[in-house]
Order: C-alpha cells, then sequence, then structure tokens
C-alpha cells in the first residue's frame, strides 16, 4: 500500500468527505485505497463476508462525474460504508452469517441501504456477524469468526463484530450495525470504536432480517462521534415502509456533536450496572471517565434501576420467543437453503431437513428457548411474566430520567475475550450484554465510545450513554464532550492506539 | 418452573420443524434446562398489576396512502428459489401418504 492510500484509510469520514467535496481527493481514490487495504488484511480480520469491488468503484465514479457536473452531493458522499450482511442489498448476496441464506441475492434493497445509496455513499460490502445476528462474539457465523485487530486471537464482540472491526482495521471509515441487545454497542466498547443504538422505531427495519421485532434497530458505527452523528443523520427518519418508523422530525444529532457540552448537564450513574461481575480495568476507566464529566461541568448523581437486575432473564426469554416465529419463515420453499428434497420426503420433513441442515447451533437453541417460552401452559409464567418485567424496566428508566438527563454505565462488563473461549457456554456469552440490554427493553437510544484501555491487558474499554426515546441527540452532546476531552488528554483519538496489522 | 426434559425437548424440535440428532437432543436438553433456571429468577418480580409491554413505543393503527406500487421482479425472486416450474415455486408433496 502507497503512502496516500496508508494515509486515506486513517482519515475520518468528515474529513474524507470535504476533500472530495472541495475536489482535494476522488471518491475513486478513496474508494480504492479502502478496496486495497481490505485485499491487504481481511484475511487475517475477516471483517467482510462479501466485498463488492465492481459495484463500489462504480458507484465511485458516479459521485464523481456529479460532482464534476456541479450536483449538490449529500454530507457523506463518496465515503466507503460497510454494511452488516444482515441488512437487505439487491442483486448482492444477503446471508445474515448463515447457512441457510448462502447464495440468496435478494431482490429489494433494505430502506438502510436505499438511503445510503440516495446519499451517494460507496458501499464496499457486507460485514460478518453472528448467526441471524444472536451472539456477542460473531463465532456464531457460519462462515468462520471475525478478529479483533486489537488482538487477532480475540473476538471483536457481536453480532456486529465486522462492521465494528472494519473500523478498527480501516478498512472502512463508517459502517452500519444493527443492536437487538447490544449488537451495535458491544464490539464497539470491545474494538475501541463508537456505536449507536438510535431511539427504536428512529431507523426503518425494511429490509432488516428479523430477529426479534419489537428490539431490533439499525445504527451507526464510526470511529468518531462526530461521524457517528453524520451517518446517523443519513439513515434516520419515518418510513411509511415500517410500520413502527416514528413519524417525527429526526433529533438534529449533527448539530449536538459539534457542539459536545455537558455543562450543567445532570448524568445519573446507574447503581445496578457496574460492581460485581465487572472487570477492574473496565471499572478503572469508567471511573476515570465519570470524573472528566465532572470537571467538564456535569452534575452527577447516582440513580437505582432495580428492575434491571431482571433485564437479562426477560430478554432471553421474549427475543428467543420473538425469533422463533420470525425465523419460522426460513422453510426452504421460495428462498434459501432446501435440503432432503428427494421426491419422497413431505413438505413438512423437507422443512425440517432443511432448517436442520441450515441453522448452526446458537439459532436452534433460541429457537427451541422461545418455543417453550410461547408453548401453552408455559407461556404465562414466562413469555407473560417477561414483558410485565419489561414494563417495569421502562418505568425504571422513566424515574431515572426524572433525576438525570442521560444515564452512563460500562458497555460491556468485560474487554474482548479470546476465541473459543465462551462459544459452547451460553450463560456465560448472555453475561456480555448485561448492561446494553435494558435500552432495548425500553426502546430508548445508546451509544458507545472507547474511553481508555484496561491497563491489565491494553485492550479497549467503552462507556456506555443512555438518552430517552427521541432524545438521541443527547447521546451525540455528551460522546462529544467526553471524546474532546479524552483526546487533548491522549493527543489523538484512542483507535490511533490500534496495532498496526 | 422445573428442568426440561429430553423428551420435551424432541417435542419442541418437531413443533420448531428442526430434525435435529440424538446427540444434538441431549446436549440442548442439557443447556436448556441450565439457561431456563437462569432466566427463572423473573418469577421472583411481584408483577400480578402489571400491564405487560409487547412492544416498546406503541403504535395503533399505522395506514398508509392507497397507490400503486411496484412489486418484486419476478425473474430476480425465482432466481433465488430452490426449485421452480412453470414459472411458479415448486414444493414437495404437501399431503402425507396415506392421506393422498
Amino acid at each position: 500500500m502507497n503512502s496516500v492510500d496508508a494515509d486515506l484509510i486513517r482519515q475520518s469520514a468528515s474529513v474524507l468527505a470535504a476533500a472530495i467535496s472541495e475536489g482535494e481527493v476522488s471518491s475513486l481514490e478513496v474508494t480504492k485505497a479502502h478496496l486495497a487495504r481490505i485485499a491487504e488484511v481481511d484475511e487475517r480480520v475477516h471483517a467482510f463476508l462479501q466485498v463488492t469491488s465492481e459495484e463500489a468503484l462504480a458507484a465511485a465514479e458516479l459521485v464523481d462525474e456529479k460532482r464534476r457536473s456541479g450536483a449538490k452531493l449529500g454530507a457523506l458522499a463518496g465515503v466507503p460504508i460497510a454494511v452488516k450482511d444482515v441488512l437487505t442489498m439487491r442483486g448482492v448476496p444477503t446471508t445474515c452469517g448463515s447457512k441457510i441464506l448462502e447464495g440468496w441475492r435478494p431482490p429489494y434493497d433494505a430502506t438502510v441501504v436505499a438511503r445510503l445509496r440516495a446519499a451517494d455513499m460507496v458501499i464496499l460490502g457486507k460485514t460478518n456477524m453472528d448467526e441471524f445476528a444472536m451472539g456477542s462474539s460473531t463465532e456464531h457465523s457460519a462462515y468462520g469468526p471475525t478478529h479483533n485487530p486489537w488482538d487477532l486471537t480475540r473476538i471483536p464482540g457481536g453480532s456486529g463484530g465486522g462492521s465494528a472491526a472494519s473500523l478498527a482495521a480501516f478498512e472502512a471509515p463508517l459502517a452500519i450495525g444493527t443492536d437487538t441487545g447490544g449488537s451495535i454497542r458491544q464490539p464497539a466498547a470491545l474494538t475501541g470504536t463508537v456505536g449507536v443504538k438510535p431511539t427504536y422505531g428512529g431507523v426503518s427495519r425494511y429490509g432488516l432480517v428479523a430477529l426479534a421485532s419489537s428490539l431490533d434497530q439499525a445504527g451507526p458505527c464510526a470511529r468518531s462521534v462526530l461521524d457517528a452523528a453524520l451517518l446517523h443523520s443519513v439513515i434516520a427518519g419515518h418510513d411509511p415502509r415500517d410500520s413502527t418508523s416514528i413519524n417525527a422530525p429526526v433529533p438534529d444529532v449533527v448539530a449536538a456533536a459539534n457542539r459536545g457540552d455537558v455543562r450543567g448537564l445532570r448524568i445519573g450513574l446507574v447503581k445496578e450496572l457496574g460492581g460485581a461481575g465487572y472487570q477492574v480495568g473496565v471499572l478503572q476507566r469508567f471511573n476515570e471517565a465519570v470524573e472528566l464529566l465532572q470537571g467538564l461541568g456535569a452534575e452527577v448523581v447516582e440513580v437505582s434501576c432495580p428492575n434491571f437486575d431482571y433485564a437479562l432473564g426477560a430478554y432471553y426469554l421474549i427475543l428467543p420467543a420473538e425469533a422463533s416465529s420470525n425465523l419460522a419463515r426460513f422453510d426452504g420453499m421460495r428462498y434459501g437453503l432446501r435440503a432432503g428434497d428427494d421426491g419422497s420426503n413431505s413438505v413438512e420433513q423437507v422443512m425440517s431437513i432443511s432448517r436442520e441442515a441450515g441453522f448452526g447451533a446458537e439459532v436452534k437453541r433460541r429457537i427451541m428457548l422461545g418455543t417453550y417460552a410461547l408453548s401453552s401452559g408455559y407461556y404465562d409464567a414466562y413469555y407473560g411474566q417477561a414483558q410485565k418485567v419489561r414494563t417495569l424496566i421502562t418505568r425504571d428508566f422513566n424515574a431515572a430520567f426524572d433525576k438525570a438527563d442521560v444515564l452512563i454505565s460500562p458497555t460491556a462488563p468485560t474487554t474482548a475475550f479470546k476465541i473459543g473461549e465462551k462459544v459452547d457456554d451460553p450463560l456465560a456469552m448472555y453475561l456480555n450484554d448485561i448492561a446494553t440490554i435494558p435500552v432495548n427493553l425500553a426502546g430508548n437510544c445508546a451509544m458507545s465510545l472507547p474511553v481508555g484501555l484496561a491497563p491489565a491487558d491494553g485492550l479497549p474499554v467503552g462507556l456506555q450513554i443512555m438518552a430517552p426515546p427521541m432524545a438521541d441527540d443527547r447521546l451525540y452532546l455528551v460522546g462529544s464532550a467526553l471524546e474532546s476531552a479524552l483526546t487533548d488528554k491522549w493527543g489523538h483519538l484512542l483507535i490511533e492506539e490500534v496495532p498496526s496489522l | 418452573m422445573t428442568a426440561i426434559t429430553r423428551q420435551e425437548v424432541a417435542h419442541l424440535a418437531k413443533l420448531a420443524r428442526l430434525d435435529l440428532t440424538a446427540t444434538e437432543l441431549d446436549h440442548y436438553a442439557e443447556q436448556l434446562a441450565v439457561i431456563l433456571q437462569s432466566v427463572a429468577r423473573i418469577s421472583e418480580v411481584a408483577a400480578d398489576d402489571i400491564p405487560p409491554t409487547s412492544h416498546p413505543v406503541p403504535i395503533e393503527n399505522v395506514f398508509r396512502d392507497d397507490f400503486a406500487y411496484p412489486g418484486l421482479d419476478r425473474a430476480e425472486v425465482f432466481a433465488s428459489a430452490p426449485a421452480t416450474q412453470d414459472d411458479r415455486f415448486r414444493v414437495p408433496r404437501i399431503l402425507d401418504e396415506e392421506q393422498a
């Protein structure tokens, strides 16, 4: 890789967009630099399941042509982006990390993908993920794990490990993730990047292959708070094709990111998210960040959300229940894998054989858990009770937001662990999302941003900011203030410390 | 809330249309029991008078304007189908042999 390319791949999306719009560099050059980087390192990182080089180069040329003709371009025009393989992209294989969808070419674009195209962004390819977004390590991908660029023997978090790793490996300046229980925020924390789960209904779910419909939300992944805000404003907003999409103006997240100010803001420390079960180094960096926020003029208060202790239990009933129903569509009849169609097997036998052959271990586990939670005789005790706990968690949030403008916690209890360490221990794996799950259950919004490296292992630690529904701008206001204070302290963004691959 | 038996797992697999192997049945019986035991904690919460939440944003009756827009391209849809015949999806027989 030449030095110009090496420089281009390390730039922020906002700098690249400005340079492209000023004509200092072409989108084609930027795109080629990123494709070269992918060719150079992705064999070791495995962030991508599919690289769409030809489409990307064609899209980049089109942007350059538009710019030369004087056409008006969007804020991120010509900037490359990676998309999690759970969003449909017309004509490009979309697998969701599953063998059951191997080779499937969707006949339509997800709304998020359509908006990226409409904003003249350049899609580099589809990123690796835990199968159907079920997992916290990306090890449950049927196509092999993604490696954390900070230490290739470790997981990058999940389910959106591919998107997060692509940023940390400088393969893409921006990425799209989806977050059902932490799948944007936890990988962001483990890779030293920024990830936002917008308010439920803030970004369209049309074309997002459903895991748990009442929890799923797509959002931006970036290396800085401002870049995340720019991408957030491209993908957010009402979509008539998603009946749960909120028909209201998108909060001005870019203005908030540019302003970055916590003076006079009340920041709530959630008593239940921290302490026992959290790694010492994680708590140390978190506490330092809290002091920093205080120093910047925020008022820090302690809040209690007692029902958060039951969030993990409620989540692992609600999610499998919805997933078992959503994944019933993969029956090998109209698309996807069909096995055992030998002329003598009945349709039901073929469905069972196909699903057995196409789904991985974690997916089967959750489908059965959900089937159990929804079955007669158990419904009230499991699914019904979990839905009531969900109400109590929302009430805890409401009470906490009476006392504080935003809430904060560590994003994940630990730093990145070794590949293979927890892969067949579902309970240990589920604990990764203990701090991120409450937000999905209540439907409000949250961000993870890096606050340092844990002293013991030198791996990134993330801090989570949570805000009320449709107050996504507050995430950026606080995140940006904290990020610039940390940048002043370190002299650079944390991601600059990632080892070269 | 009790542990789950291998027989129950086999029944669930049938309901969920998963043709599990004998090894998988043993493995899942063990793992599902552990998971269920851990999530069972939610029964400690006294929530009899609490309304359930099925969805974080309670929106009702969402309508869109009634206008025609293009559907999916037929050729594209069939191109990704596991089997087609006469411009239709071809599926295995739907009746059991004794019903046929």
